[in-house]
This record gives structure tokens, C-alpha cells and sequence, in this order.
């Protein structure tokens, strides 16, 4: 399975995606899993990470999220190919990137799920808010019991809530 | 005086917002595209030591690290007192740079642009997005991620790291090329320049199919600002600064980078975060300028390497009075041009023996004052540094390309308006109109954006009272 965060560590709480990642990796070092875990940072999506998705049974990807109204630290859900259009030039949602996946390799990606951080302050060269702080730790409890849980049903059940 | 209001908002930074005014005669009199330039990065770089700074400044941008890092580094080496790096240091950063602007002139046409142009501005916008493209082109998005996927190893290969590498040091670099990995991207050059030349070949049909059409849309006259290389030859990497005016005439050519400051001045306007360069001789009315690939094809007297030379003589030959190309739409058939030079230069560069060498790096006197000027994808791309006697920054100042192009931006948005826009109705297809001329210059509106948490469009018509006329709401995908 890969994991991949994407997010700025420098941009105050778009830091929330590969502060968890680094978590779990270092947890998942000493700890034996139910899945084989592979790991990838980066500071947005892009095209080429369709090719990242390849040769992986499941994916999960954990992003910072700017939404005001998210009442819990995180939320997770399951992901689909969308045919959204953006205003911004490069920006490139995670469901765009399943489709530029059944592209280049003929068929669906395999089934990524999508793990949103609460985030609140993205200035420059800011750290964690503290709030994000307190949701980083909830949301790695959660995503720690995730990882304990090999069956993809549950996965998906879990993202049905 | 109508005021008419396009706010697209998306996260952190990739806020922009157009506004369009009227006269009573409903013609528009001004254009206003207000984006959030990256704030704060004085405070962020101001205190830190020297060397830190080609690193921390690939923070600032997701889009183009390469290309922060290559100025910055390029600062350095002055601050550390090296006007020359070894052959090898200056070859394996020039081969991250050819790599880093492939990959982004890639992603700019084949994930960006080419919905656009293959569909038309007119047809739905459901459709026309990459997921279009997928479906009717398969074969040339898939080359897109490819050739995408191909100038990422690249940068990886000679920065050490996938994402934001250390490769280029003050004074030189900190790794040659191995053997394996020369041979490993020797393996796919071929395909690539093929790939390269092959999409060239669809931008000049595309272009030439609706010619009158894409000589008009947006199009502006400008001065034109790049490097350029020995001899007027097309540069990326390092040069002198040549700027043409309007007809072609030369204002200024050969001018050191360390002299910038003589020849370009910064303006500030109440309304925008962005600054406005324009050319110190011909004052802030009349010195505004184009930067990018455009300007760099109409500026250099002849490309090195032969595919590229020949795709921009047929560039050059759609303006049979030796005038620039204006038609903003031409970046596009100009940034495919050069992804076809950076394919070249790849190829020529790997057959380099220099990429293996042992000497990475010079040494000199310590100064205090550090230019990197480069050409990044987006156009001409300014770092400037100084430092205290510690070695640490004491001040910093960047112009990007996309601040460069402010001014032009403006006009294009101006003239698709004044050419689209009837009465003070907003439409659908004069959105997208606006987005296309924008979406021409590839501006870096979204310095490490995701799309998590996007706002849709919002269009707000006003009167001259600030009154509310009419809002027209966007949503992604509708």
C-alpha cells in the first residue's frame, strides 16, 4: 500500500500531510502491519504521481484541508474520478489524478482513499497552529487504528460514515 | 463607471480576482487581475545563514523549486566569491534546469493549455479539461505525463532527491552524474525529443488553423525582456539581458544581470499585492513588458540545437515584417518550441563527459551581495541577496515571472473583454475567454496549492455605486 502526503512543510498547517506521514513511518518502523507500506511526500499533486499509484493494491492520500465548516480534526473518504475544472493553473484535485491514472495505464486505479487534515493558518515560514497540533494527534490515532485494519470493506465502510 | 468582479478563490494562494471596469459607452476602460503574491518571505529568508537559501526558497513554490534553487544557488556562488563554477557543477545544473523547465512546459501544455486549444474556447467546459483530453487523446496525455515523469528524474537525478534537492551548493554542486544514471536517462531521450518535436508539430497546426483568430485573441503589443546567450542565442541558465521594444528594436542588449536595478524599476499600486517592472528608461506608463517563452523565441537571434532552431524560424516567419510575434496565444506555440530545445540539450548534455567529472565546486573571497538571475519557465527570474559579515541574510529581494507579466496580463484581460464582453452581461464562454488569455502566460498562481478546500468562481457585476448588479457562481466542474 502507499501512503502519500502531500503539503508544504513550510506553510504553517499545510505541514499537517507529511507530519503525519513522518508519524507513521517512524511507528511503522517498529511495528508490524498488516500491509506492506510504501511512502510518499510531496508538496502538491501532480500528473506524474498517477505513476506513483501504480503497482499498489490501495492507496491513501492525507492532505491538508482549508475548509472552514469541517467540524472534526480529519475526515475520510473514499475517492472517485471527477471531471472538475479548476481556475487555478496548476492546482490538480486527487480525483483528477484517477483519471489521468486510467489513462496512462488502461485501466482504474486501484482504490485511494483520501484522508483530509483540518488545517486553519497557512502563512509562510509559520509552524503548526497549535489546533493543528491537537488534530495531528487525533487524526494519527485514527489513522493508526486504519492501518491495523487489512480488509478493504472495512476501509470502505469506515469512508461511508 | 460599471465595475465587474471575477473572483475565483482557491487555497492559500491561488487567490486571484479580475475586475473589469466600463465607461458609460460600456467600453472597458481597465483591467484589474489581483492574485496574492507570496508575502512574507523576507521575514522567512531574513536571518537565516547564506547557504540555507537555495533550499529554503524551493518552499516557496511547488511549481518551479528548480528554478528558486538554481537562482539562489547562482547568488550564492557570488556571495562565496565564484564568478566561474567547475564545467562540471555549471553542466549538471544546467541538466536539472533543461529537465525542470521539460517538465513544466509538459505539464502546462499537455495537462493545461491543451484543452483549450484542441476543443476550443467554446466548447463545454465539462469537457474541456484534461479528463477530455484523456478521452479524445489518449495517446497525448499519456505522453504528457510521460515526458512529465521524464524531467522529474532528471531533477532527481542531479539534485540527489525527488522533491526539493540539495543538488546545487554555493560555489558549485554536491553530486556528478554516475554512469547507471547517465545510461538510465540516455535510455528515453530518443522517445522524448521525439515527443517533443511531435507536439510542436500539433501547436504550429493548431495555430495555423485558425490563424487570424489566434494572431487577435488577447493579443497585445509589448516590450519583451529575457537572457539571452552568446551571440543572441536562446538561454535558460545564464546570459546577459537583452530587452526589445514593441517593433523588435533593441532597448538595452548585453547587460549584466548584476546591473538589473539600473535598468528595471519596481511600481506599487494601492489595489494589488503584485508589483509592477517596467523598464527604467521608458518610465512605468510606457515601460511595461512580456517575459516567458515568448519573449525569449522573439528575442534570441537563433536557437543552438537544430530541432528547436527550425520549429522557431517557422515561428518567427508568421510575422513577415521581422516584427516580434505579439499574439498572446503564440506562448503557447513558443513554450512548445523550447520543451523541444530542453529535450535537445538533454540529449547533447548526457553525451557530456564532463557530467561524470571530480570537481564540483570553487571557492573564493567572501562578498556580501549575491544576483542570480535565471530563466525559469514562466520568464525571467530575479534573486537578490545580501549578507552580514556572519553570513547571514540581511535582505532579499525576488522579482518572479509572473510579476513581470502583470501589466501585460492586464491589457490581455482588457482586450478580450473589450472584444467579447456586449452590454454587462457575463457570460460562460467569456469566462473561459478570460481564463484562456490568462491561462497563456502559465501564470504561478497557486505557489502550493492543493485542490482540497477550492472555492468556486464567483462573478459579481457592480455599478458605479458599488451596487450589486449581478453574480454569476461557478462551480469546479460546471
Amino acid at each position: 500500500m502507499l501512503i502519500f502526503a502531500y503539503g508544504n512543510p513550510s506553510r504553517g498547517d499545510d505541514a499537517l500531510g507529511p507530519a503525519l506521514l513522518d508519524e507513521i513511518q517512524q511507528i511503522a518502523a517498529h511495528t508490524r502491519l498488516a500491509f506492506e507500506l510504501e511512502f510518499l511526500s510531496d508538496f502538491q499533486l501532480q500528473i506524474e504521481h498517477a505513476t506513483d499509484l501504480h503497482r499498489h493494491d490501495r492507496v491513501l492520500l492525507i492532505d491538508a484541508c482549508a475548509e472552514t465548516t469541517m467540524e472534526q480534526a480529519w475526515r475520510f473518504s473514499v475517492l472517485s474520478p471527477d471531471t472538475s475544472t479548476a481556475y487555478t493553473t496548476h492546482a490538480m484535485s486527487p480525483q483528477q489524478l484517477l483519471g489521468v491514472y486510467q489513462q496512462v495505464y488502461g485501466k482504474s486505479a486501484p482504490p485511494v482513499f483520501m484522508l483530509a487534515l483540518r488545517g486553519q493558518l497557512f502563512n509562510l515560514g509559520e509552524p503548526l497552529s497549535e489546533q493543528a497540533q491537537i488534530d495531528l494527534q487525533q487524526a494519527s490515532r485514527f489513522c493508526w487504528q486504519l492501518l491495523q485494519q487489512p480488509d478493504l470493506q472495512v476501509w470502505l465502510d469506515l469512508a461511508a460514515k | 463607471m460599471i465595475k465587474i468582479t471575477i473572483d475565483p478563490v482557491s487555497r492559500v494562494e491561488g487567490h486571484g480576482k479580475i475586475t473589469l471596469q466600463q465607461n458609460e459607452q460600456l467600453e472597458i476602460t481597465q483591467a484589474r487581475f489581483q492574485i496574492a503574491e507570496f508575502r512574507g518571505f523576507e521575514k522567512f529568508i531574513q536571518g537565516r545563514p547564506y547557504w540555507e537559501a537555495p533550499v529554503l526558497v524551493q518552499r516557496l513554490c511547488g511549481i518551479c523549486p528548480v528554478s528558486h534553487h538554481l537562482a539562489a544557488a547562482k547568488a550564492m556562488d557570488q556571495l562565496v566569491g565564484v564568478d566561474q563554477i567547475p564545467p562540471t557543477a555549471e553542466k549538471i545544473r544546467r541538466l536539472m534546469h533543461f529537465g525542470q523547465v521539460l517538465q513544466s512546459h509538459a505539464l502546462h501544455f499537455f495537462h493545461l493549455s491543451s484543452p483549450d486549444l484542441l476543443f476550443g474556447y467554446d466548447d463545454e467546459v465539462r469537457h474541456r479539461n484534461i479528463v477530455g483530453v484523456i478521452n479524445d487523446y489518449p495517446e497525448l496525455a499519456r505522453q504528457g505525463v510521460l515526458l512529465r515523469k521524464y524531467g522529474q528524474e532528471v531533477i532527481r537525478i542531479t539534485s540527489g532527491k525527488r522533491v526539493h534537492g540539495t543538488g546545487a551548493i554555493p560555489g558549485g554542486v554536491n553530486k556528478n552524474l554516475s554512469v547507471a544514471e547517465r545510461n538510465s536517462l540516455q535510455q528515453d531521450i530518443d522517445q522524448i525529443v521525439d515527443w517533443a518535436e511531435s507536439s510542436v508539430e500539433l501547436m504550429k497546426q493548431i495555430f495555423l488553423h485558425q490563424a487570424e483568430w489566434q494572431k487577435n485573441f488577447a493579443t497585445i503589443d509589448t516590450h519583451m525582456l529575457s537572457l539571452t546567450g552568446q551571440g543572441g542565442a536562446l538561454e535558460l541558465y545564464d546570459g546577459t539581458l537583452r530587452a526589445c521594444d514593441r517593433d523588435g528594436k533593441v532597448i538595452f542588449d548585453q547587460q549584466s544581470c548584476d546591473d538589473y536595478l539600473d535598468l528595471i524599476n519596481e511600481h506599487i499600486e494601492s489595489w494589488s499585492y503584485m508589483k509592477f517592472p517596467f523598464l527604467k528608461t521608458l518610465g512605468v506608463e510606457q515601460g511595461w513588458y512580456r517575459v516567458g517563452p515568448l519573449a525569449r523565441i522573439n528575442n534570441c537571434d537563433f536557437i543552438r540545437t537544430p530541432l528547436a532552431e527550425q520549429q522557431r524560424q517557422i515561428f518567427k516567419s508568421q510575422q513577415s515584417d521581422g516584427k516580434p510575434v505579439q499574439a498572446t496565444l503564440a506562448y503557447h506555440w513558443a513554450r512548445l518550441i523550447e520543451l523541444l530545445y530542453c529535450a535537445e540539450s538533454i540529449r547533447e548534455l548526457l553525451d557530456d563527459g564532463d557530467l561524470l567529472g571530480d570537481e564540483l565546486t570553487a571557492q573564493g573571497e567572501m562578498r556580501l551581495k549575491g544576483i542570480g538571475v535565471i530563466e525559469a519557465p514562466r520568464g525571467t527570474l530575479f534573486h537578490h541577496y545580501e549578507v552580514d559579515e556572519q553570513g547571514l541574510i540581511t535582505r532579499a529581494n525576488l522579482i518572479v515571472s509572473t510579476t513581470h507579466n502583470n501589466q501585460a496580463m492586464n491589457e490581455s484581460i482588457r482586450r478580450v473583454a473589450q472584444d467579447s464582453l456586449s452590454g454587462q452581461e457575463l457570460t460562460e464562454p467569456l469566462l473561459n475567454q478570460l481564463e484562456v488569455a490568462i491561462r497563456a502566460y502559465d501564470p504561478c498562481l497557486s505557489c502550493a496549492t492543493h485542490a482540497l478546500g477550492q472555492m468556486p468562481l464567483q462573478v459579481d457585476l457592480l455599478d458605479a455605486a458599488g451596487k450589486l448588479q449581478s453574480r454569476k457562481y461557478k462551480q469546479a466542474g460546471n
